[in-house]
Protein backbone atom coordinates (compact mmCIF):
# COMPACT_ATOMS: atom_id res chain seq x y z
CA UNK A 1 0.00 0.00 0.00
CA UNK A 2 1.68 3.07 -0.72
CA UNK A 3 0.59 4.50 2.13
CA UNK A 4 3.86 2.39 3.44
CA UNK A 5 5.87 5.25 3.55
CA UNK A 6 4.56 6.98 6.32
CA UNK A 7 5.29 3.39 8.65
CA UNK A 8 9.29 3.74 6.80
CA UNK A 9 10.16 7.09 7.83
CA UNK A 10 7.70 6.97 11.28
CA UNK A 11 10.24 3.69 11.26
CA UNK A 12 13.29 5.60 10.65
CA UNK A 13 12.87 8.84 13.24
CA UNK A 14 11.39 6.68 16.24
CA UNK A 15 14.14 4.25 16.00
CA UNK A 16 17.18 5.49 13.92
CA UNK A 17 16.87 9.00 14.75
CA UNK A 18 16.02 9.01 18.16
CA UNK A 19 17.10 5.92 19.31
CA UNK A 20 14.05 4.21 20.86
CA UNK A 21 13.25 0.59 21.34
CA UNK A 22 10.73 -1.03 19.34
CA UNK A 23 8.18 -2.76 21.59
CA UNK A 24 8.77 -0.48 24.62
CA UNK A 25 5.90 1.74 25.86
CA UNK A 26 7.14 5.06 24.74
CA UNK A 27 8.88 3.81 21.27
CA UNK A 28 5.13 2.53 20.43
CA UNK A 29 3.68 5.98 21.57
CA UNK A 30 6.45 7.91 19.68
CA UNK A 31 5.82 5.18 16.73
CA UNK A 32 2.23 5.81 16.34
CA UNK A 33 1.99 9.95 17.06
CA UNK A 34 5.33 10.70 14.09
CA UNK A 35 3.09 8.12 11.79
CA UNK A 36 0.15 9.32 12.17
CA UNK A 37 1.05 13.15 12.24
CA UNK A 38 2.82 13.02 8.90
CA UNK A 39 0.07 10.86 7.36
CA UNK A 40 -2.86 12.63 8.50
CA UNK A 41 -1.85 16.27 7.52
CA UNK A 42 -0.68 15.36 3.89
CA UNK A 43 -3.99 13.36 3.41
CA UNK A 44 -5.90 16.18 4.63
CA UNK A 45 -3.97 18.71 2.37
CA UNK A 46 -4.15 16.93 -0.54
CA UNK A 47 -7.50 15.41 -0.41
CA UNK A 48 -9.60 18.20 1.02
CA UNK A 49 -7.88 20.17 -1.71
CA UNK A 50 -9.25 17.85 -4.28
CA UNK A 51 -12.48 17.58 -2.62
CA UNK A 52 -12.96 21.21 -2.26
CA UNK A 53 -12.92 21.61 -6.21
CA UNK A 54 -15.60 18.95 -6.78
CA UNK A 55 -17.73 20.68 -4.06
CA UNK A 56 -17.28 24.29 -5.65
CA UNK A 57 -19.65 22.30 -8.31
CA UNK A 58 -22.24 21.94 -5.95
CA UNK A 59 -23.56 25.63 -4.64
CA UNK A 60 -26.79 25.03 -2.32
CA UNK A 61 -28.55 27.10 -4.21
CA UNK A 62 -28.42 24.42 -7.19
CA UNK A 63 -29.27 21.64 -5.00
CA UNK A 64 -32.15 23.49 -3.68
CA UNK A 65 -33.22 23.74 -6.88
CA UNK A 66 -33.11 20.17 -7.17
CA UNK A 67 -34.40 19.12 -4.25
CA UNK A 68 -37.43 21.41 -4.65
CA UNK A 69 -39.53 18.93 -7.12
CA UNK A 70 -38.16 15.32 -7.01
CA UNK A 71 -40.41 12.59 -5.45
CA UNK A 72 -40.43 11.76 -1.61
CA UNK A 73 -38.05 8.74 -1.86
CA UNK A 74 -35.81 9.88 -4.00
CA UNK A 75 -35.52 13.28 -2.81
CA UNK A 76 -34.87 11.61 0.39
CA UNK A 77 -31.60 9.79 -1.44
CA UNK A 78 -30.31 12.51 -3.43
CA UNK A 79 -30.52 15.18 -0.33
CA UNK A 80 -28.18 12.67 1.38
CA UNK A 81 -26.24 11.93 -1.43
CA UNK A 82 -25.78 16.15 -2.22
CA UNK A 83 -25.10 16.56 1.74
CA UNK A 84 -22.09 15.03 0.98
CA UNK A 85 -21.00 17.34 -1.52
CA UNK A 86 -22.43 20.15 -0.91
CA UNK A 87 -20.28 22.70 1.55
CA UNK A 88 -21.73 23.05 4.29
CA UNK A 89 -20.21 25.44 7.19
CA UNK A 90 -22.29 25.45 10.29
CA UNK A 91 -22.90 29.03 10.03
CA UNK A 92 -24.98 28.31 6.97
CA UNK A 93 -26.89 26.16 8.52
CA UNK A 94 -29.89 28.28 8.54
CA UNK A 95 -30.10 30.05 5.99
CA UNK A 96 -29.67 26.46 4.14
CA UNK A 97 -32.49 25.07 5.97
CA UNK A 98 -34.98 28.33 5.56
CA UNK A 99 -33.96 28.25 1.76
CA UNK A 100 -34.66 24.01 1.59
CA UNK A 101 -38.28 24.63 3.54
CA UNK A 102 -38.96 27.92 1.29
CA UNK A 103 -38.91 25.72 -1.59
CA UNK A 104 -41.10 23.81 -0.70
CA UNK A 105 -38.50 21.01 0.23
CA UNK A 106 -40.50 18.52 2.67
CA UNK A 107 -39.14 18.70 6.26
CA UNK A 108 -37.56 15.44 6.23
CA UNK A 109 -35.88 15.88 3.21
CA UNK A 110 -34.18 19.08 4.70
CA UNK A 111 -33.11 16.47 7.70
CA UNK A 112 -31.72 14.66 5.68
CA UNK A 113 -29.41 16.31 4.14
CA UNK A 114 -28.53 17.83 7.12
CA UNK A 115 -27.57 14.64 8.78
CA UNK A 116 -25.12 13.57 5.96
CA UNK A 117 -23.54 16.90 5.53
CA UNK A 118 -21.78 17.08 8.70
CA UNK A 119 -21.35 13.29 9.29
CA UNK A 120 -20.80 12.15 5.94
CA UNK A 121 -17.77 14.70 5.60
CA UNK A 122 -14.55 14.54 3.26
CA UNK A 123 -12.46 14.60 6.37
CA UNK A 124 -13.28 11.77 7.80
CA UNK A 125 -14.19 9.84 4.77
CA UNK A 126 -10.00 10.22 4.28
CA UNK A 127 -8.84 9.70 7.82
CA UNK A 128 -10.52 6.53 7.37
CA UNK A 129 -9.50 5.68 4.72
CA UNK A 130 -5.78 6.45 5.64
CA UNK A 131 -5.96 4.86 8.66
CA UNK A 132 -8.37 1.87 8.22
CA UNK A 133 -8.05 1.50 4.46
CA UNK A 134 -10.52 1.78 2.04
CA UNK A 135 -13.32 -0.99 3.28
CA UNK A 136 -13.95 0.76 6.29
CA UNK A 137 -14.53 4.26 4.46
CA UNK A 138 -16.63 2.89 1.99
CA UNK A 139 -19.00 1.09 5.21
CA UNK A 140 -18.75 4.72 6.80
CA UNK A 141 -20.00 6.17 3.55
CA UNK A 142 -22.56 3.82 2.91
CA UNK A 143 -23.96 3.47 6.32
CA UNK A 144 -23.81 7.43 6.71
CA UNK A 145 -26.54 7.63 3.33
CA UNK A 146 -28.31 4.84 5.31
CA UNK A 147 -28.97 6.73 8.52
CA UNK A 148 -29.33 9.91 6.52
CA UNK A 149 -32.19 8.61 4.36
CA UNK A 150 -33.91 6.93 7.15
CA UNK A 151 -33.83 9.26 9.96
CA UNK A 152 -34.57 11.92 7.44
CA UNK A 153 -37.85 9.69 6.47
CA UNK A 154 -38.31 9.41 9.78
CA UNK A 155 -38.66 12.54 11.20
CA UNK A 156 -40.58 13.82 7.98
CA UNK A 157 -43.51 11.28 9.00
CA UNK A 158 -43.43 12.88 12.95
CA UNK A 159 -45.36 16.09 11.16
CA UNK A 160 -43.06 17.94 13.11
CA UNK A 161 -43.60 21.38 10.87
CA UNK A 162 -45.39 22.85 13.48
CA UNK A 163 -41.80 23.36 15.88
CA UNK A 164 -40.03 25.30 12.90
CA UNK A 165 -39.57 28.87 14.30
CA UNK A 166 -42.47 30.79 12.89
CA UNK A 167 -40.39 33.65 10.90
CA UNK A 168 -39.16 30.74 8.73
CA UNK A 169 -42.35 30.04 6.81
CA UNK A 170 -42.75 33.92 6.25
CA UNK A 171 -39.37 34.34 4.24
CA UNK A 172 -39.62 34.84 0.51
CA UNK A 173 -35.87 33.77 -0.74
CA UNK A 174 -34.95 35.95 -3.53
CA UNK A 175 -34.03 34.42 -7.19
CA UNK A 176 -30.40 35.26 -7.41
CA UNK A 177 -28.25 33.78 -10.09
CA UNK A 178 -26.69 30.48 -9.05
CA UNK A 179 -23.11 30.89 -8.70
CA UNK A 180 -20.90 29.75 -10.76
CA UNK A 181 -16.99 29.86 -10.53
CA UNK A 182 -14.24 29.88 -13.46
CA UNK A 183 -11.36 27.51 -12.71
CA UNK A 184 -8.60 29.87 -11.12
CA UNK A 185 -11.75 30.49 -8.97
CA UNK A 186 -12.43 27.07 -7.99
CA UNK A 187 -8.50 26.81 -7.24
CA UNK A 188 -8.42 29.94 -4.79
CA UNK A 189 -11.54 28.85 -3.04
CA UNK A 190 -10.17 24.90 -2.69
CA UNK A 191 -6.90 26.81 -1.57
CA UNK A 192 -9.06 29.00 1.10
CA UNK A 193 -11.03 25.74 2.36
CA UNK A 194 -7.72 23.81 2.79
CA UNK A 195 -6.67 26.67 5.04
CA UNK A 196 -9.50 27.44 6.80
CA UNK A 197 -10.30 23.77 7.56
CA UNK A 198 -6.80 22.92 8.49
CA UNK A 199 -6.25 26.00 10.61
CA UNK A 200 -9.68 24.83 12.57
CA UNK A 201 -8.74 21.53 12.99
CA UNK A 202 -4.86 21.05 13.84
CA UNK A 203 -5.36 21.74 17.00
CA UNK A 204 -7.65 18.98 17.32
CA UNK A 205 -5.91 16.41 15.08
CA UNK A 206 -2.58 16.65 17.23
CA UNK A 207 -4.69 16.03 20.20
CA UNK A 208 -6.22 13.38 19.07
CA UNK A 209 -3.51 11.65 17.91
CA UNK A 210 -1.87 12.55 21.17
CA UNK A 211 -4.35 10.57 22.99
CA UNK A 212 -4.23 7.73 20.49
CA UNK A 213 -0.51 7.68 20.72
CA UNK A 214 -0.93 7.09 24.63
CA UNK A 215 -3.44 4.56 24.26
CA UNK A 216 -1.17 2.50 21.88
CA UNK A 217 1.37 2.72 24.26
CA UNK A 218 0.47 2.34 27.16
CA UNK A 219 -3.43 0.49 26.91
CA UNK A 220 -2.85 -3.02 27.66
CA UNK A 221 -3.75 -5.82 24.42
CA UNK A 222 -7.25 -6.63 24.08
CA UNK A 223 -8.27 -4.33 27.13
CA UNK A 224 -11.31 -2.71 25.52
CA UNK A 225 -12.09 -6.36 24.07
CA UNK A 226 -12.59 -7.42 28.10
CA UNK A 227 -14.95 -4.29 28.86
CA UNK A 228 -16.34 -3.07 26.20
CA UNK A 229 -16.61 -5.99 23.61
CA UNK A 230 -18.98 -8.09 22.25
CA UNK A 231 -20.08 -9.55 25.49
CA UNK A 232 -21.19 -6.01 26.90
CA UNK A 233 -24.31 -5.11 25.66
CA UNK A 234 -24.40 -1.60 26.88
CA UNK A 235 -21.14 -0.73 25.08
CA UNK A 236 -22.71 0.65 21.80
CA UNK A 237 -25.52 3.09 23.80
CA UNK A 238 -22.78 4.51 25.71
CA UNK A 239 -20.06 5.02 22.93
CA UNK A 240 -23.39 6.97 21.36
CA UNK A 241 -24.26 9.01 24.36
CA UNK A 242 -20.43 10.17 24.66
CA UNK A 243 -19.93 10.74 21.09
CA UNK A 244 -23.67 13.11 20.95
CA UNK A 245 -22.68 16.07 22.67
CA UNK A 246 -19.06 15.88 21.71
CA UNK A 247 -17.46 18.77 19.69
CA UNK A 248 -14.94 17.57 17.69
CA UNK A 249 -14.51 17.33 14.30
CA UNK A 250 -13.57 13.62 12.69
CA UNK A 251 -10.08 14.68 12.82
CA UNK A 252 -9.29 14.80 16.51
CA UNK A 253 -11.35 11.81 17.10
CA UNK A 254 -10.43 9.14 14.75
CA UNK A 255 -6.55 8.79 15.53
CA UNK A 256 -7.91 8.18 19.02
CA UNK A 257 -10.53 5.59 17.80
CA UNK A 258 -7.77 4.05 15.83
CA UNK A 259 -6.17 3.27 18.93
CA UNK A 260 -8.68 2.43 20.29
CA UNK A 261 -9.93 -0.69 18.20
CA UNK A 262 -6.19 -2.07 18.60
CA UNK A 263 -6.95 -2.50 21.85
CA UNK A 264 -10.15 -4.50 20.83
CA UNK A 265 -13.00 -2.16 20.52
CA UNK A 266 -15.48 -4.28 18.17
CA UNK A 267 -15.91 -2.39 14.90
CA UNK A 268 -19.78 -1.31 15.06
CA UNK A 269 -19.23 0.42 18.59
CA UNK A 270 -16.37 2.48 16.99
CA UNK A 271 -18.49 3.23 14.02
CA UNK A 272 -21.42 4.52 16.21
CA UNK A 273 -19.08 6.48 18.15
CA UNK A 274 -17.69 8.19 14.98
CA UNK A 275 -20.78 8.70 13.87
CA UNK A 276 -22.39 10.11 17.31
CA UNK A 277 -19.59 12.18 17.57
CA UNK A 278 -19.91 14.02 13.53
CA UNK A 279 -23.25 13.78 12.85
CA UNK A 280 -24.44 15.88 16.17
CA UNK A 281 -23.14 18.45 18.39
CA UNK A 282 -24.02 21.02 20.75
CA UNK A 283 -22.99 24.22 18.98
CA UNK A 284 -24.83 22.99 15.80
CA UNK A 285 -27.87 22.10 18.01
CA UNK A 286 -27.43 26.16 19.61
CA UNK A 287 -26.98 27.38 15.60
CA UNK A 288 -30.35 24.83 14.63
CA UNK A 289 -32.22 26.31 18.06
CA UNK A 290 -32.48 29.66 15.85
CA UNK A 291 -34.95 27.96 12.92
CA UNK A 292 -36.37 25.11 14.98
CA UNK A 293 -38.21 24.68 18.09
CA UNK A 294 -36.65 22.44 21.13
CA UNK A 295 -39.31 19.76 20.56
CA UNK A 296 -38.17 19.27 16.56
CA UNK A 297 -34.50 19.55 17.66
CA UNK A 298 -35.08 17.09 20.57
CA UNK A 299 -36.75 14.90 18.02
CA UNK A 300 -33.95 15.42 15.30
CA UNK A 301 -31.47 14.10 18.26
CA UNK A 302 -33.21 11.21 19.03
CA UNK A 303 -33.81 9.48 15.91
CA UNK A 304 -30.37 10.21 14.25
CA UNK A 305 -29.20 8.66 17.93
CA UNK A 306 -31.34 5.82 17.60
CA UNK A 307 -30.32 5.26 13.76
CA UNK A 308 -26.39 4.89 15.08
CA UNK A 309 -27.17 2.99 18.33
CA UNK A 310 -29.18 -0.17 15.62
CA UNK A 311 -26.76 0.36 13.37
CA UNK A 312 -23.53 0.16 15.76
CA UNK A 313 -25.48 -3.55 17.07
CA UNK A 314 -25.64 -4.60 13.19
CA UNK A 315 -22.32 -4.11 12.35
CA UNK A 316 -20.65 -5.74 15.90
CA UNK A 317 -23.73 -8.57 15.30
CA UNK A 318 -22.42 -9.40 11.52
CA UNK A 319 -18.71 -8.37 11.43
CA UNK B 1 -22.44 56.44 -3.11
CA UNK B 2 -21.70 53.05 -3.49
CA UNK B 3 -23.30 50.89 -1.25
CA UNK B 4 -21.93 47.39 -0.17
CA UNK B 5 -23.47 44.87 2.13
CA UNK B 6 -21.97 42.22 3.56
CA UNK B 7 -24.33 39.30 3.92
CA UNK B 8 -23.53 37.24 7.34
CA UNK B 9 -24.65 35.75 10.53
CA UNK B 10 -21.82 36.87 12.69
CA UNK B 11 -19.21 33.70 12.23
CA UNK B 12 -15.27 34.57 11.70
CA UNK B 13 -15.44 34.32 8.22
CA UNK B 14 -18.63 36.96 7.34
CA UNK B 15 -16.60 39.21 9.48
CA UNK B 16 -13.18 38.94 7.68
CA UNK B 17 -15.12 39.69 4.64
CA UNK B 18 -16.39 42.82 6.34
CA UNK B 19 -13.00 44.19 6.94
CA UNK B 20 -11.52 42.73 3.55
CA UNK B 21 -14.40 45.09 2.19
CA UNK B 22 -13.65 48.26 4.41
CA UNK B 23 -10.04 47.75 3.00
CA UNK B 24 -10.66 47.71 -1.00
CA UNK B 25 -12.90 50.79 -0.24
CA UNK B 26 -9.92 52.49 1.55
CA UNK B 27 -7.10 51.14 -1.21
CA UNK B 28 -9.43 51.96 -4.05
CA UNK B 29 -10.52 55.41 -2.76
CA UNK B 30 -14.24 55.63 -3.68
CA UNK B 31 -17.04 56.96 -1.87
CA UNK B 32 -18.47 54.03 -0.60
CA UNK B 33 -19.97 52.54 2.51
CA UNK B 34 -20.05 49.23 4.30
CA UNK B 35 -22.91 47.93 5.68
CA UNK B 36 -23.45 44.57 7.63
CA UNK B 37 -26.57 42.33 7.16
CA UNK B 38 -26.81 40.06 9.79
CA UNK B 39 -30.79 39.83 9.80
CA UNK B 40 -31.91 35.94 8.09
CA UNK B 41 -34.78 37.67 6.26
CA UNK B 42 -32.68 39.95 3.98
CA UNK B 43 -29.97 37.55 3.49
CA UNK B 44 -32.26 34.75 1.94
CA UNK B 45 -34.25 38.02 0.31
CA UNK B 46 -31.22 38.29 -1.90
CA UNK B 47 -31.17 34.56 -2.97
CA UNK B 48 -28.07 33.52 -0.86
CA UNK B 49 -27.80 30.35 0.75
CA UNK B 50 -24.26 29.94 1.85
CA UNK B 51 -22.81 32.95 3.97
CA UNK B 52 -21.09 35.01 3.37
CA UNK B 53 -22.06 36.85 0.29
CA UNK B 54 -20.70 40.52 -1.33
CA UNK B 55 -23.86 42.51 -1.47
CA UNK B 56 -23.48 45.81 -4.35
CA UNK B 57 -25.63 48.55 -4.80
CA UNK B 58 -28.44 45.77 -4.28
CA UNK B 59 -27.34 43.12 -6.90
CA UNK B 60 -25.40 39.90 -5.49
CA UNK B 61 -22.13 39.47 -7.18
CA UNK B 62 -20.58 36.70 -4.88
CA UNK B 63 -21.49 34.42 -2.13
CA UNK B 64 -20.41 31.47 -0.30
CA UNK B 65 -16.73 32.00 0.68
CA UNK B 66 -14.44 35.04 2.04
CA UNK B 67 -13.11 37.18 -0.92
CA UNK B 68 -9.70 38.62 -1.02
CA UNK B 69 -9.66 42.18 -0.86
CA UNK B 70 -8.22 42.23 -4.44
CA UNK B 71 -11.22 40.38 -5.68
CA UNK B 72 -13.45 43.19 -3.89
CA UNK B 73 -11.65 45.50 -5.92
CA UNK B 74 -12.22 43.92 -9.04
CA UNK B 75 -16.09 43.23 -7.96
CA UNK B 76 -15.90 47.38 -7.40
CA UNK B 77 -13.79 48.12 -10.38
CA UNK B 78 -16.31 46.01 -12.79
CA UNK B 79 -19.18 49.10 -11.92
CA UNK B 80 -20.78 50.38 -14.89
Amino acid sequence: MMLKIFTILADLVTYRWLGMTPGTHLGEALHFFVEDTVKIFFLLVTIIFAVAVVRSFFPPERTRRFLSDKKLWAAHVLAALLGVVTPFCSCSACPLFIGFVEAGIPLGVTFSFLISSPMVNEVALVLLFGLFGWKIAALYLCTGLLIAVIAGMIIGRLNMERFVADYVWQIRMGEAEIPSMTWRERIEYAKGYVKEILSKIWLYVLGGIAVGALVHGYVPQDFLLRYAGPSNPVAVPVAVALGVPLYSNAAGVIPIVQALMDKGLPLGTTLAFMMAVTALSFPEMVILSQVLKRPLIAAFVGVVSVSIIVVGYIFNAVM
Amino acid sequence: MVKIEILGPGCPRCQSLEANARQAVEELGIDAEVVKITEMGKIMAYGVMSTPGVVINGEVKGSGRLFSVEEIKEMLQGLS
